[in-house]
């Protein structure tokens, strides 16, 4: 207790002593971020391969490149993002000065998660510290890997009193949710998104939640089915499954189920050829409990591809499950790992239903040529983002908001 | 659960659709403005009665703030709902990339009772303009309007999708079991914490409005009349039961002595010699709350006013002066019309006092050199900041309203309330041709597609060039 009294105490003595809050300062802490993710390069691809069996090139492009990408926007937009903004006056101000000005909060908590260990607690960060503010960053301790690098890293490059890295499981988080924040980001579970907010409320705090669900895909019988497939194959099974924004499930018309098993298996082939699990490409589940849980959800399902599984290795393999009945096990939580259930519904009218019938996911996909039917499918439900016509993508986009909505 | 029958059919007409075209929440806000126009007697009749609020007062802000804010929202509504495009990087230049505003669904709106009506409109226009369904809750405290409300609106809303409920603490905190979308809270801040406790249970996004002791520094360098005449102003409106007046002075010695006749003057000027007999200056809202304040009047030096009477609920407008932080008046935001003053030495004092408490709602400085009254918002955190004036700051639609710690999350007024109210979801369109394009992202991973990937996807620091 003591010792998260005393991190939190010396951010934010640091925060009150205003050092954070030059857009110089700011913007010299932010190039030794840059520093660190090139000089470490090789340290942190190795710790993504130890935690999750991530090669280089894919552990690069999807943890490294992101990083980089928006340090060099925030960098480069800091001034104008951290300005006064003017504001329209009436009659009654015409002669007064009007305007928004830009503060930071104080002491920000970050909460990491361990699917996409390095960029799920570097991007917030680097917001948080443009913004002027403190920051406490605890990462998942379930990638322990990345975790004890970042704690290692961090205090080389940063001012280490504003910016401190906790690093723990659940019984260190609890201790340090019982301290007070200005704002509390947390990537993680929808279950512990509760718990975060009701700690948060204790003291007033406003939180961001990055949680998760089930995101629904949708493919129209009008549509390239090789292509979609082929888009659809990369989002589901990149990092095993384990992404917060993966397809989760197939909606289709039963007359394509088929194609889509045909044209979802030729594409693995293409992707990590013959014998999957001696792909250098293909990723390990993170760990014991969940291969163990992910597993389950095969029991009783049709399996039209893979189901092969080898818990010394925590290998799951690319799986696709057919006809599957909207009330099993698999069609209740959020998969996270290489399963996919093929759902038939048969018009885009019961796709819609069975979508809004569930809780708000935070991704929703739909594949399709007709226009009309992508756009009906947006204004009639409900999610985090969306994507039409490929998958992932909206969150590679730095101009659109990435986040959830409900229990998302 | 004694309002789940209520909730559910609200959720049903909000799943039907019908809150979305247009054209239907333009019908809704503009049945609010007729609202508005047709019960102006009433509203200024009860609020009368619940807090003896001047008709003037009651025109300006449940009237006049309320139409402006409808009247906002009517002309901008169509601009606000479209589809927000945005910059997109190479790859994606055939795509679309949007941000839409989605409805949250089903959301509650708890109102206080010093502004019955305005409190629970202005959300109200932002809620019916981000396409969402409501319940709104006024408070019970200021009992005739609530029951205004209750069997009124519903006369001009569509009834399947708005619903007022009436109640106490039992009432809401049942209602607050239910799963809302949305939850708009303006109130004190324990009951804020309540409120979003109930609202982690869902994961219910929430705005709350709360407040604090917001603070007000007049330097040495000032237009006595003038400061003297605007502190009075807000303090003294609704009989300082308003969440952005000036809550206590912050001030020299000297200042304090030049204040004293200053505001005397004011407050003859505006109430007249006797306030009592004014039809311009309210009462206290209930018995509870006029002991809470008497218990007050003992705190520093009784410099002005300080009279009462309980069976009116009548307080004097009250300046008390050489109020020590330990006394009564400081320890809790005040919500009547009694004005300490805390004498300090200099404004760095004056700095460091507002930052050695919890961060006000909004917060005020007075000088002719504006050197000053930046310095004072440079090194101080709250809601909302003016500078030679108070409370005027929340009359511009333009500005964000709302607090920052203690004195609550989430802003509104203008688009800020529609935005509020609405989910900003981030939209990708692809072209499913072009599929060449995304290959270097597919396995198998090489150095060469990564080499690729980097060129397409990178953003670059202006002014740096690759040399291939």
């Amino acid at each position: 207790m003591e010792r998260m009294q005393q991190i939190v105490g010396r951010a934010r003595a640091a925060f009150n002593s205003g050092r954070s809050r030059p857009l110089e300062f700011r913007i010299q802490q932010l190039k030794a971020l840059e520093r660190m993710v090139q000089e470490k390069e090789k340290e942190i691809l190795a710790a993504l391969k130890a935690d999750l069996n991530k090669c280089g090139p894919n552990a690069y492009s999807h943890e490294i490149l992101g990083v980089l990408g928006e340090l060099v926007l925030t960098m480069e937009k800091l001034p104008s993002w951290a300005a006064p903004h003017s504001v329209k006056k009436d009659l009654l101000t015409m002669r007064d000065e009007a305007y928004i000005n830009y503060e930071p909060l104080g002491v920000v908590l970050v909460i990491g998660a361990w699917n996409y260990p390095f960029v799920l607690v570097m991007q917030p960060l680097i917001g948080a510290i443009a913004a002027g503010n403190a920051v406490v960053v605890k990462p998942s301790e379930v990638s322990e890997n990345t975790a004890r690098l970042v704690a290692e890293l961090l205090p080389q490059y940063l001012d280490k009193d504003l910016y401190a890295v906790v690093t723990g499981g659940v019984p260190e988080t609890t201790e340090l949710l019982t301290q007070r924040f200005d704002h509390i980001l947390y990537t993680g579970s929808s279950a512990v998104g509760r718990i975060v907010m009701a700690a948060a409320a204790k003291h007033l705090t406003p939180v961001t939640l990055e949680l998760g669900g089930k995101s629904p895909c949708y493919i129209d019988k009008d549509c390239d089915l090789a292509v979609a497939c082929r888009r659809i194959t990369w989002g589901k099974y990149m990092n095993c499954g384990q992404t917060c924004i993966a397809p989760d499930y197939i909606l289709c018309d039963p007359s394509i189920q088929s194609k889509v098993v045909e044209n979802i298996k030729a594409t693995l082939k293409e992707f990590y050829g013959e014998d999957v699990k001696s792909s250098p490409d293909y990723e390990r589940i993170v760990n014991q409990r969940h291969f163990k849980r992910v597993k389950s959800l095969l029991e009783g399902q049709k399996i039209a591809l893979g189901g092969e599984t080898d818990e010394a290795s925590c290998f799951i393999a690319p799986t696709i499950l057919t006809d599957v009945s909207p009330e099993s096990k698999v069609m209740e939580e959020e998969i996270f790992g290489p399963v996919l259930p093929i759902v038939t519904v048969k018009s885009v009218e019961e796709a819609i239903e069975f979508i809004n019938l569930r809780e708000k996911p935070l991704a929703l996909y739909v594949f399709s040529n007709n226009k009309q039917l992508i756009r009906r499918v947006i204004a009639e439900t409900s999610s985090g983002g969306m994507t039409a016509n490929d998958v992932i993508m909206h969150s590679v986009v730095p101009d659109l908001p990435f986040g959830g909505v409900g229990e998302s | 659960n004694p309002y789940a029958g209520l909730v559910s059919h609200l959720r049903a007409s909000w799943l039907s659709g019908k809150t979305r075209p247009m054209e239907y929440r333009m019908a809704q806000l503009e049945a609010l403005g007729r609202f508005l126009d047709d019960k102006k007697q009433e509203i200024l009749e009860a609020t009368e009665l619940d807090m003896g609020k001047p008709s003037f007062e009651a025109f300006f802000s449940e009237i006049l703030l309320c139409k402006n804010e409808l009247n906002v929202t009517l002309n901008n509504l169509s601009h606000w709902m479209k589809d927000e495009y945005v910059d997109k990087n190479l790859v994606m230049q055939l795509d679309s990339a949007f941000i839409r505003k989605d409805p949250y669904g089903v959301v509650l709106i708890i109102a206080p009772w010093n502004y019955p009506i305005h409190l629970f409109l202005v959300p109200l226009i932002g809620a019916i303009a981000a396409g969402n369904c409501a319940i709104i809750k006024p408070s019970e405290i200021s009992k005739n309007t609530e029951t205004l409300v209750a069997e009124t609106l519903s006369c001009y809303l569509d009834n399947d999708c708005f619903a007022v409920v009436t109640g106490g603490v039992q009432e809401t905190t049942r209602l607050l079991e239910n799963k809302f979308d949305y939850i708009f809270f303006t109130g004190i801040p324990p009951v804020g914490r309540i409120v979003m406790t109930a609202a982690a249970k869902h994961l219910t996004p929430v705005t709350l409005e709360l407040g604090g002791k917001n603070p007000c520094y007049v330097s040495d360098t000032c237009d006595v009349t003038n400061v003297a005449r605007r502190v009075a102003w807000g303090r003294f409106f609704n009989a300082g039961q308003t969440c952005i007046a000036p809550d206590y002075l912050l001030c020299t010695i000297e200042m304090q002595e030049k204040l004293m006749p200053a505001l005397r003057e004011a407050i003859t000027e505006f109430f007249g010699p006797n306030p009592r007999e004014s039809p311009d200056f309210g009462r206290i809202v209930s018995d509870k709350q006029f002991q809470r304040l008497r218990g007050l009047l003992g705190s520093g030096r009784m410099a002005i006013g300080g009279q009462t009477d309980e069976a009116e609920r009548y307080i004097a407008p009250t300046v008390l002066a050489d109020v020590l932080p330990s006394d009564p008046a400081m320890q809790e935001e005040i919500f009547g019309p009694i004005l300490p003053i805390v004498v300090i030495a200099n404004m760095d004092e004056a700095i460091d006092f507002i930052n050695a408490r919890p961060r006000p709602l909004a917060l005020y400085a007075f000088s002719c050199d504006s050197k000053i009254v930046n310095q004072v918002l440079e090194r101080t955190s709250s809601g909302g900041f003016c500078g030679n004036d108070t409370l005027m700051h929340v009359t511009l639609t333009s500005l964000p309203f709302g607090g920052i710690g203690n004195s609550g999350l989430g802003k509104y007024h203008g688009k800020f309330t529609f935005d509020t109210f609405s989910h900003h979801r981030g939209c990708l369109h692809r072209n499913m041709g072009l599929e060449t394009l995304n290959a270097p992202r597919y396995p198998p991973y090489t150095q060469q597609k990564l080499g690729l990937l980097t060129t397409t996807f990178e953003v670059k620091r202006r002014g740096t060039c690759t040399l291939l």
